[in-house]
């Protein structure tokens, strides 16, 4: 694998930043003054010297190849995460003006990397051979049965609770207000299912939110309902939709599918955050297997999830798909390249297909909002307020979600589009489209709207 | 979206989805039916249609299971709205690759986007300062932005209206087309005449009469701008079919538009203009004709003037004499001179200084014996008139662009009170220096700051041409370290360092590298300055080896 002719763009280093100061500050160090003795190897390893505030220069090294996408270290006190170094030093070897040539890894650096790569592969080797069978495995059934236990109870008196509230007319939850699903949800903590948890708090926040609410909350309380009896009904369930039921519930198995090695274009990488946590979201496209494939990665409050890999690019990989029916879930396994600039494009779909996809991936997960989806030959159209994605040579269109980002994701849409059709990535569902990438018609880059 | 398929157009609407979706279109009302149970609450409205032996709420809930699946399983797209026109084609050639990525690097660093940078500046180069220049050479290269970077260009200048034009001008047609979607871009309609739709050229006379004729205000600007940077008498010509039907504030910023290209030719037009009926418009006629030496007005202001002024022979050395106008006749007003005085000046002064400012600066040699402008200039002047007559030259100088008077009124720039004979101001200075050629002004100012060093030189290097000339940039380097010796702060230079790092050529950055070292600390000097300096120094070196790259960027095909 060589490095030549494959660096990044700029905005494929910056969407590594941790928040837009470290961006702006990573901005200004992607220049040569600072640096000296910065050098890159085709392995994937960059290194520099940059000279701060302090009398000794920071030395800052990044190992691109690594299986978690790239990864940092940076003698600074910042705890930034990359910190502006790594940025800067990423941006001037995107740069490719010559300052970070090809050369011999300086030790300080090389240790690192080395130290980095041997605890990879001692990991991958206890992995290979054999789960770690955490102490008795009667001990572990026993403790799955009782967990198993006090969800039941829990989707017991939840079912209760949903019943209570039908009795009464939903017209009675707006005066409730929020309290009586915070407490709601908080049996559910305690009941360890954590996914019903999460979606009665959701249910708490739709009679404040607009036109509409009733049939909001009825829609979700009867599909919480369906996973209620999804859970308490498991075992007559068919393997792959009781499996997707778990998830659902909270019950996350291992990654143990089959590893399925492919050339994983990265579609879209975004975060949501929380409180307590930061979720990050990347969708990957298989060249050959053609299916996408979805990684999550956490970060606590206010630090960006470790897993990054920059829109656009593609990687030599393999993944294994999450237990459940339908599931684009998967873990990222072993990483043959790294992350490099590609010209692969996901085929697109027209909007009527991509309805249609949404509808039959529902047939294995009734309680998935949207599905991924490609839109091929679609024109951003204004439609009121509001937009939608417009077959091209056609007369249907898919509006964009309340959730579409109002900010320049969708502005660099339209502006990519300029009235012509493109080819949009998104999340296709009931609520609508939620456009992530796009590309334009001729030849061109990713253009992340993210 | 559609849930359901209306019933008539079933068969127009055939999707994929239809094998999911239900035929039965009695759904609709089913799960209204529903809803309208689940609102009231099944204590008091039993939905029909539930099997023996169920909870009511249990069985509400197990339908509108099945239906919400059902609904969201057969969703439709629904009728795309009317699409827009597509914007027009862009034919210039897409920035380069690197260049596209420096863009991306100078827009993500706007302000607003955190890293609270109040207080002293880093090491670190200031990005949008930058930014104007790029959009400069992108435009001279010619070049069009990727699409996707318009949203963020227009942001830019919507927040930096001194950007305006120049990132209008780069952003192109794609970007009007996305301010007339966008009210937050309106600026970019208002700034660009006719939203971007090109103006007609030479060979479309019809298209030239049409928008002359009926365009915006705005439009119409642009087409007399446009015509008159190419062909002088056309735009003229084209002014004057619709002259006497304008109103008074347009025929004003028309007739401003002839200061481009302003010629002999012009001047019975201007004549006529100077009977206007609207003050403004005379006076602008007639400052125009003033700047044209052998207009008629020229001449008339120089009778006026001259009698004003003569060499007084009967002191011991040659003295100017002034005799200031003692009224306004209605001719002079008629040439626009303004007969009210503004409050603190007086009258008769205020007069002269209008005609002196007027007169063709041919005029002074022939009636004060044959001196040059730099003789007459240093002449002393009785009754405390001189910096009343200095000054009006000055303005006349400028007005004119007449180098020799500059040259003159400027002096060396090594004079002990910095301001040459005339002891203009700063402010006047700079414009006299913006009638001198470029390496002329460049070697008057390294001149002028290597004998009075930097404090007062920020307005003369303002006029200088970027990238600053060799002499001069060594000048301010120079006068930079001394400073630095000194032991002063740098920030007392912050102006000039900052100034430098977008004028002082790229190519100097080699020269500076040794200043980029932390001195020894001389007595007496401020605590710190001296790594504050090298932190300073390192900026300024950082900035131009990025300008340099920039520019390279730009060069490449």
């Amino acid at each position: 694998m060589t490095q030549q002719g494959v660096r990044w763009t700029a905005d494929q280093v910056l969407a590594l930043a941790p928040d837009a100061a470290s961006r702006k500050a990573g901005s200004k160090l992607g220049a040569a003054g600072p640096w000296s003795e910065a050098g890159s190897t085709d392995e994937g390893t960059v290194w520099g010297l940059c000279r701060g505030s302090s009398s000794r220069p920071y030395q800052t090294v990044i190992d691109i190849a690594d299986s978690t996408g790239p990864a940092y270290k940076c003698s600074c006190p910042s705890r930034k995460f990359p910190c502006k170094h790594a940025l800067g030093l990423l941006l001037l070897w995107a740069g490719e003006d010559g300052t970070v040539p090809r050369g011999q890894v300086p030790d300080w650096a090389e240790e690192w990397t080395e130290a980095r790569r041997k605890r990879a592969d001692d990991k991958r080797a206890a992995s290979a051979a054999g789960s770690p069978a955490s102490g008795d495995p009667e001990a572990a059934r026993r403790r799955a049965e009782r967990r198993a236990e006090h969800i039941t109870a829990g989707a017991a008196e939840l079912e209760q609770r949903l019943a209570d509230l039908l009795r009464s007319g939903l017209a009675t939850a707006e005066q409730a207000g929020y309290g009586l699903w915070e407490e709601t949800a908080a049996r559910m903590v305690d009941a360890q299912a954590s996914g019903l948890a999460a979606r009665v708090r959701e249910l708490g926040a739709i009679p404040s939110s607009g036109p509409g609410w009733p049939v909001r909350l009825l829609e979700e309380c009867a599909l919480l309902h369906l996973l209620d009896q999804g859970w308490l009904r498991r075992e007559r369930l068919p393997g792959g939709l009781a499996a997707t039921v778990r998830s659902r519930i909270g019950l996350t198995g291992p990654a143990d599918g089959p590893p399925v090695r492919d050339h994983w274009l990265v579609l879209a990488q975004y975060d949501t955050s929380d409180s307590r946590l930061t979720t990050r979201r990347i969708w990957l496209h298989g060249a050959e297997s053609a299916r996408p494939v979805l990684l999550l990665s956490y970060g606590a409050a206010g630090r960006a999830p470790e897993l990054a890999l920059p829109v656009g690019l593609a990687l030599d990989a393999e993944v294994s798909a999450y237990p459940g029916a339908g599931q684009p879930r998967a873990a990222l396994g072993e990483q043959f390249t790294p992350p490099a600039p590609t010209a692969i494009r996901p085929p697109g779909v027209s909007v009527a297909q991509a309805a249609a996809k949404y509808g039959e991936a529902l047939r294995d997960d009734p309680w998935l909002d949207s599905h991924p989806v490609t839109l091929g030959r679609v024109i951003p159209t204004p439609d009121g307020d509001t937009w939608q994605l417009a077959d091209a040579d056609g007369e249907l269109a898919l509006p964009l979600t309340p959730a579409t980002r109002p900010g320049s994701g969708l502005w660099r849409l339209i502006a990519l589009s300029g009235g012509t059709p493109v080819t949009v990535f998104g999340e296709c569902g009931h609520r609508g489209f939620t456009p992530l990438t796009a590309w334009p018609e001729g030849p061109g880059e990713a253009v992340p709207l993210c | 979206m559609n849930r359901t398929p209306a019933p008539t157009d079933t068969a127009s609407t055939d999707t994929a989805s239809t094998d999911s979706a239900s035929t039965d279109t009695s759904g609709g009302s089913h799960w209204e039916e529903l809803v309208t149970a689940a609102l009231l609450g099944t204590a008091r409205r039993t939905p029909s249609g539930i099997p023996a032996g169920r909870e009511a709420p249990t069985a509400l809930l197990d339908a509108a299971a099945v239906e919400t699946v059902r609904r969201r399983a057969g969703m439709r797209p629904g009728r795309a709205a009317a699409r827009v026109e597509p914007a027009v084609e862009d034919p210039r050639p897409l920035l380069p690759p690197a260049a596209a990525r420096r863009l991306a690097m100078l827009l993500a660093d706007r302000p607003g986007t955190g890293g609270g940078s109040g207080g002293r500046r880093g090491s670190a180069p200031d990005l949008m300062e930058l930014l104007p220049q790029w959009l400069t050479t992108a435009n001279r290269r010619g070049f069009a932005p990727r699409p996707e970077a318009l949203p963020a260009l227009l942001d830019a200048a919507r927040g930096r209206t001194d950007l305006r034009p120049a990132v209008l001008a780069f952003a192109g047609p794609r970007a009007l087309w996305l301010a007339r979607l966008n009210t937050d871009w309106r600026f970019a309609l208002r700034s660009t005449p006719g939203g971007g739709a090109a103006l007609p050229g030479p060979e479309e006379p019809d298209r030239i009469r049409e928008l002359w004729e009926e365009g915006l205000f705005a439009e119409r600007v642009a087409l007399l701008s446009g015509i008159r940077a190419r062909d002088a008498a056309a735009a003229r010509d084209l002014l004057a079919t619709t002259w006497a039907t304008e109103r008074a504030e347009d025929r004003l910023m028309f007739l401003d538009s002839l200061r481009t290209g302003l010629c002999a030719a012009d001047e019975p037009f201007l004549e006529r203009a100077l009977a206007d009926r609207s003050r403004n418009v005379r006076a602008t006629a007639a400052e125009l004709l003033s700047a044209l030496p052998g207009s008629a007005l020229a001449g008339r202001m120089a009778e006026r003037a001259v009698s004003c002024v003569a060499v007084d022979h009967t002191q011991g050395t040659p003295t100017i004499a002034v005799e200031a106008p003692h009224e306004c006749d209605p001719g002079m007003e008629r040439d626009g001179v303004v007969p009210k005085a503004p409050a603190g000046r007086g009258e008769r002064s205020w007069w002269l200084g209008q005609l002196v400012e007027a007169a063709p600066l041919g005029t002074w040699s022939r009636r004060l014996g044959g001196r040059t402008p730099a003789e007459i200039v240093a002449l002393p002047v009785a009754d405390d008139w001189q910096s009343e007559l200095h000054a009006a030259w000055c303005r006349a100088a400028v007005r004119q662009r007449d180098p020799s008077w500059s040259r003159a009124l400027l002096g060396t720039p090594a004079a002990p009170e910095a301001g040459g004979p005339g002891a203009v101001s700063l402010a006047e200075r700079a414009k006299l220096l913006g009638t001198l050629g470029a390496a002329e002004r460049a070697d008057w100012v390294a001149g002028f700051i290597a004998v009075h060093g930097l404090s007062e030189a920020f307005q003369l290097l303002g006029v200088c041409t970027v990238p600053w000339s060799g002499p001069l940039g060594r000048a301010v380097v120079d006068a930079l370290n001394i400073a630095r010796d000194a032991g002063s702060y740098p920030w007392s230079f912050s102006g000039v360092m900052g100034l430098a790092e977008r004028c002082l050529d790229p190519s100097e950055a080699l020269h500076l590298e040794t200043l980029t070292a932390i001195p020894d600390e001389p007595e007496n000097a401020a605590p710190g300055a001296g790594s504050y300096w090298s932190e300073s120094f390192q900026r300024l070196v950082t900035t131009l080896r990025l300008r340099a790259a920039m520019q390279r960027e730009l060069e490449e095909e």
